[in-house]
């Protein structure tokens, strides 16, 4: 279907073609204004039926002389084109499948480059990936500034890569360091940006409200400069090329030596293999295609391109990663329906470093917040944090200084309860003690208004037993943010028994607009995150007793793909913190959580070791170092704490997945007791909470690709030398003994 | 009502004057207009005595040696030379101000005491974009209204010939450091730190401080959203020199008192009316929005000096010192409007559209009650969009949550000697001449209710019911 269209324009079609629906366009002044806009979605992207409509058009337009230039614009709100469909990628089955349809799109685009009339892209909106590479073919690109227009090849983040001429196109238009830059780490590029990269030629800012809705009367706007635009492009009055600066020449004369070339082909790939430790195909076979393309020639650059598309979309990364992608876009949904009153007025107990973030990103989204502590100094402080964190934003122009101060004018400071009779939504971030909790959630419950939800962040005081000091415990929930709360994106809502549906629609409708993604899980000691992290973290602290050093033990997870690896986690976390959660939870679950010894921790709180926040943990932390250096003292305590390690399951590899299995056996028991309700939210809660490997895509995606029954063969050995913290629960057995059985379809 | 506005006015005026002489409780049978007048009971009268300004000339020309208080005084002296108002009888002064010379920062107490007004009159400055004059003037009006003064000097001086150009904020920092700095040593260290970027001056700012946004970059996309075309404001523009010079030549614009500049001629007229062809208009490149835009040179307002003042008072102490009063100054408004999601969406020049209807709503008369309007034009895409905010139904049912269109003013009645765009914009000498202009136009045209409407920087704009006295 795809060859007989691009051919459409000699061919006598034999059967009047099908309405159009995805694709239309009018002629204009010589110029073809052709209008994209996908009727059965919210956003454009390349389907099968939207390309075969443009081909369609593309063919009348260039048969019709009376065009001398056209316009691709979309008459879709807030979109261009969000990218290539990514279900169309999914269904394929083999490797040659996915390259014929970036082949296909290769064509497609090479074929508007090659346009005997020019093309001006008009964008507004979302314009990633296939979207964007559509873009690049056109001649001319003409963007609003609007907040949503955002330009992006993120394929990278999909285990894939830009598979329809971008690793071609990219490197000429942006030059190779720009080009690898933005290919290689999918960010998002707004509208200024780009035209002072090069990437767009012109851009015009948004319009305020007219005579009809403004975003209808920007696209109308947008479509009236373009077509400017391309008769100036066909008068020869406008021109494609750029001014380039000298910076621009240089640069461009010194790439032109193969020599540097290769270098930087090489730079590239150390620092990809450096961050990726090598466990991400698709970087690598970016710049492999961009090699391919600049160092041989088109053709080969296109076959390169088409080819490493099609064996990426087969990694077990590309799917895990598409999974994480999927199943984030399903935790940025409010599953318990609509609230019966929306959250305007919220008040945080606690200006500590949990409390004052959990403020900032309340007020960031215009709620008016009350910050409240008991000390002006706690209050100081914590509105320093809120201020520094709006003002990083200000100082990188994300926002202006006066949006900052608007923003920050939100946010009410105060010791008392003053104005809590009015507050829709409590959450309390006081230290992590059940006396401590009760009594706040007393003179809590003495002044709020009887509609009023009280949440708890807390990491592993079961809600319950919270709740029991509450006169009514369906307003009470629990809300756990993970440090930094605006830097991490995940947000655990914890529902107990008694908790009703209204309250907990309500805190997950806060927590989407803090911009989180949202697990929603079941009561328990460490609810789902904490209770995977703990028995982790005692498996880290036995591995350090057994001669691991900190250093080494770091290395082997990062090596398995964990963004940060155990000592740093216990430091950052706080070894505290670390100790606490072990204990309670040790308490709780018994022998399954042991492993390691606790009392490791509680020296080290002695010694005042406690984690970064002390300057001492694992490691040394100084400000002006660096390179972080092993703390003595801890070593030491760890010779105190030796234990000899059993040489069989004491290996590199065994070290891993030690500790992967804890992991993911902690988890599938969760799932088994219900504690999750699906497998997607504990995927998305150990990668995006806890930093489990993304390119395994979480626990569940990861017994999937490796094999429930592989695992369990591995934690049996571990089982017969550690004892019972390694017994696979049943949930794994019963997927172990039926390899046909997945977690996800 | 639009056959009943054309109905002679001039038949209840011996009853209307003596309504208002008496301060009248109740208004007589509304025959004409929606009300008769816009006299409120227990509410003193307050009067337009007399308007004067300088004449406004292009930044940088004549003027160019002077400073702002000396334009002030001007237009100061001149309101006393042609009312010959006793100085002493003055309670009060209200000057409006933009760019602010620091060396005169209350501009109205040094032009005052340069004008000859008594020591004893308490002067002070008011800053608020370009309706500074308007606010001047309208807080005379409150402090005539309440009973607090019988007679108030309003007005605003602009002096664009010349602004403040700060050395940069590390420069000053360096330079207040080195005034504390005690030894010899102390004050070298300082000196040392010196680096060429200190240098760098720092220039007034031409955008808006809360959105970064330029004004004429504003109003391009104003008229840009709105759909107004680069013809139509050509057109516009062209229509306001063509209308001011025909003013001018008419000999209409009574309101300028001459300038006198020291060494130089006499200044009688303002030297910006310049009456272009659209075929000339029509090859300038945009200022703002390049290359697509559309707000050009020749169809914005222009860097004008210029000063203006009136004088306000109580109707009853003006007739009884025997002065035969203008207009009444009935209802004015400021409307903030600075509303929306923080950013640039809310276009700045665009409040008159909003503070029209409740001026009018306020008063109860219709926009058909009115005879003279006079708006404010910075530029011609500004006034257009909001000419058609007004006459759209969907404007006023989204943005101004109200349920019909304000409707927009008859061009027969609209800005007919000229405006903003074609006599000059002084910031603050504007609101001014847009008030003595209406009045000056109500008494040749034989109107009775005059509407002025201003938009200013920040999101803010003024409207005002004016209303003829009787002759």
């Amino acid at each position: 279907l795809f060859y007989s269209c691009l051919r459409g324009s000699d061919r006598v079609p034999l059967f009047p073609s099908p309405a159009r629906t995805h694709v239309n366009y009018e002629v204009k002044d010589n110029v073809a204004v052709i209008r994209i806009n996908d009727p059965t979605s919210k956003v454009n992207t390349l389907t099968r039926q939207l390309q075969d409509d443009m081909m369609e058009v593309l063919n009348e337009v260039w048969g019709n002389s009376a065009v001398k230039s056209a316009v691709i614009i979309s008459t879709k709100p807030g979109c261009f084109i969000a990218g290539a469909n990514i279900d169309m990628i999914k269904v394929c089955k083999s490797a040659e499948e996915v390259s014929k349809l970036s082949k296909e799109g290769q064509m497609m685009f090479e074929k508007i480059e090659k346009s005997p009339i020019p093309f001006v892209a008009a964008v507004n909106g979302t314009c990633m990936g296939g979207g964007l590479e559509f873009a690049i073919a056109c001649h001319y690109r003409v963007a609003t500034k609007s907040k949503k227009t955002v330009m992006a090849l993120p394929e990278v983040m999909l285990g894939l890569l830009p598979g329809a001429g971008g690793t071609q196109r990219m490197p000429k238009m942006l030059g190779l360091p720009t080009a690898f830059d933005v290919m290689l780490t999918g960010r998002s590029i707004r509208a200024d940006k780009a035209k002072k990269m090069g990437l767009v030629h012109h851009v015009i800012d948004p319009l305020g409200p007219g005579v009809k809705d403004p975003e209808e009367r920007l696209i109308e706007y947008l479509e009236e400069v373009a077509v400017g635009v391309a008769k100036g492009l066909a008068k020869k009055t406008v021109t494609v090329e750029k001014k380039k600066g000298l910076m621009q020449k240089v640069q461009d004369a010194v790439l032109g030596i193969p020599l540097v070339r290769n270098q930087v082909y090489k730079t590239v790939t150390q620092k990809v293999m450096k961050q990726t430790k090598g466990l991400y195909p698709a970087p690598l076979s970016i710049i492999e295609a961009v090699q391919a393309g600049v160092e041989k020639g088109p053709a080969e650059g296109y076959h390169v391109e088409a080819v490493n598309f099609g064996k990426l979309a087969m990694t077990p990364e590309s799917r895990a990663l598409i999974g994480l992608y999927q199943g984030q876009v399903a935790c940025k949904k409010n599953n318990f329906g609509k609230p019966e009153r929306e959250v305007k007025s919220l008040a945080v107990l606690g200006a500590g470093l949990m409390g004052a973030g959990i403020a900032q990103v309340t007020v960031d989204k215009g709620v008016a917040t009350i910050l409240k502590d008991t000390t002006t100094e706690g209050l100081a402080r914590g509105h320093d944090q809120v201020y520094k964190g709006l003002n990083d934003k200000a100082k990188k122009k994300s926002i202006t200084t006066f949006e900052r101060d608007m923003t920050l004018s939100f946010l009410k400071g105060q010791l008392d309860y003053s104005g809590f009779e009015k507050v829709d939504m409590v959450i309390e971030a006081v230290f992590e003690d059940l006396s401590i909790k009760h009594k706040v959630l007393k003179e809590v419950e003495a002044v709020i208004p009887p509609h009023c939800i009280f949440a708890s962040n807390t990491s592993a005081l079961p809600i319950r037993e919270i709740a029991a000091a509450s006169k009514r415990p369906e307003k009470v929930i629990g809300m756990h943010y993970f440090s930094p709360v605006d830097k991490m994106q995940l947000l655990e809502i914890i529902t107990t028994d008694k908790t009703s549906k209204d309250t907990t629609a309500s805190a997950v409708a806060v927590g989407l607009k803090q911009g989180k993604v949202i697990i929603v899980v079941g009561d328990g000691p460490g609810f789902y995150t904490t209770r995977c992290l703990a028995p982790t973290l005692v498996e880290g602290i036995r591995i350090l007793q057994e001669g691991v050093g900190p250093k080494k033990l770091d290395s082997l997870t990062t090596g398995f793909g964990f963004p940060v690896g155990v000592s740093t986690l216990i430091d950052e976390v706080g070894v505290d913190v670390a100790a606490h959660v072990a204990e309670d939870l040790g308490k709780a679950f018994g022998s399954r959580f042991g492993g390691g010894n606790v009392d490791v921790l509680k020296t080290m709180i002695q010694k005042g070791f406690k984690g970064r926040k002390s300057g001492k943990g694992c490691y040394v932390y100084s400000a002006k170092k660096k390179d972080k250096q092993v703390n003595s003292g801890t070593e030491e305590i760890l010779k105190a704490f030796k234990l000899t390690a059993p040489p069989a399951v004491s290996g590199d590899e065994d070290v891993q997945y030690r500790l992967v299995s804890r992991f993911v056996n902690e988890a599938a028991l969760c799932l088994q007791e219900g504690i999750l309700a699906d497998p997607v939210q504990g995927d998305i809660g150990a990668v995006f909470g806890l930093g489990f490997p993304p390119c395994l895509g979480g626990p569940f995606r990861f017994l999937d690709s490796f094999g429930a029954d592989k695992l369990v063969q591995k934690m049996k050995r571990y089982e017969d030398a550690y004892g019972n913290q390694f017994t696979p629960c049943q949930l794994l057995l019963d997927y172990a003994k039926d390899p046909s059985k997945k977690f996800h379809k | 009502m639009n056959s009943l506005r054309t109905c002679p006015v001039n038949s209840s005026r011996a009853l209307q004057f003596a309504t208002w002489a008496l301060s009248a409780s109740a208004p007589l049978q509304a025959q004409a207009k929606s009300k008769k007048t816009l006299s409120k009971p227990g509410v003193r009268n307050v009067v337009l005595v007399e308007g004067v300004r300088t004449p406004f000339l292009q930044a940088g020309t004549t003027y160019a040696d002077l400073m702002a208080h000396d334009l002030a005084r001007g237009a100061l002296q001149g309101l006393l030379n042609r009312t010959a108002f006793p100085k002493e009888a003055v309670d009060y002064i209200v000057y409006g101000t933009v760019i602010q010379e620091v060396k005169t920062s209350n501009v109205a107490r040094e032009a005052a005491l340069g004008a000859g007004f008594s020591d004893k009159t308490p002067a002070h400055t008011v800053t608020m974009a370009c309706i500074s004059s308007n606010q001047a003037m309208t807080t005379a009006v409150g402090l005539v209204a309440s009973g607090q003064c019988d007679a108030v000097v309003a007005g605003g001086v602009e002096f664009m010939s010349d602004v403040p150009i700060r050395h940069s904020r590390k420069m000053r920092k360096m330079m207040l450091s080195l005034n504390r700095a005690r030894t010899l040593g102390a004050r070298l260290s300082l000196l040392g730190s010196l680096r060429l970027s200190h240098l760098v001056p720092e220039l007034p700012a031409v955008s808006e401080f809360s959105t970064a946004e330029m004004m004429g970059h504003s109003a391009d996309r104003l008229a840009a959203a709105f759909g107004i075309s680069r013809l139509d404001q050509d057109e516009f523009a062209l229509r306001s020199h063509v209308l001011a010079k025909k003013a001018q030549d008419e000999g209409l614009l009574t309101d300028i008192v001459d300038f006198k500049v020291p060494g130089k001629d006499i200044v009688s007229k303002d030297n910006g009316i310049r009456p272009s062809t659209m075929e000339q208009m029509s090859k300038l490149k945009p200022a703002f929005i390049k290359p697509h835009g559309t707000v050009t040179a020749a169809n914005s307002s222009y860097l004008t000096d210029g000063a203006s003042a009136v004088l306000i008072m109580s109707e009853e102490k003006a007739l009884a010192m025997g002065y035969k009063p203008k207009a009444y100054l009935s209802d004015s408004f400021s409307d903030f409007l600075f509303h929306g999601k923080l950013t640039k969406m809310r276009c700045v020049s665009f409040s008159p559209t909003y503070a029209i209807p409740k001026v009018l709503e306020r008063s109860g008369l219709t926009l058909a009650d009115i005879d003279a309007f006079e708006f404010h034009e910075a530029f011609a895409g500004q006034v257009l969009a909001n000419l058609t905010a007004m006459e759209s139904d969907w404007f006023a049912q989204n943005c101004m949550g109200r349920k019909a269109k304000v409707g927009a003013p008859p061009m027969e009645k609209f800005n007919l000697w000229g405006g903003s765009l074609s006599l000059g914009h002084p910031f603050a000498a504007t609101g001014c001449r847009l008030v003595t202009m209406v009045a000056h136009r109500l008494k040749k045209e034989g109107g009775q209710y005059g509407l002025v409407a201003a938009c200013a920087a920040g999101g803010q704009g003024h409207a005002m019911l004016v209303e003829a006295c009787p002759q």
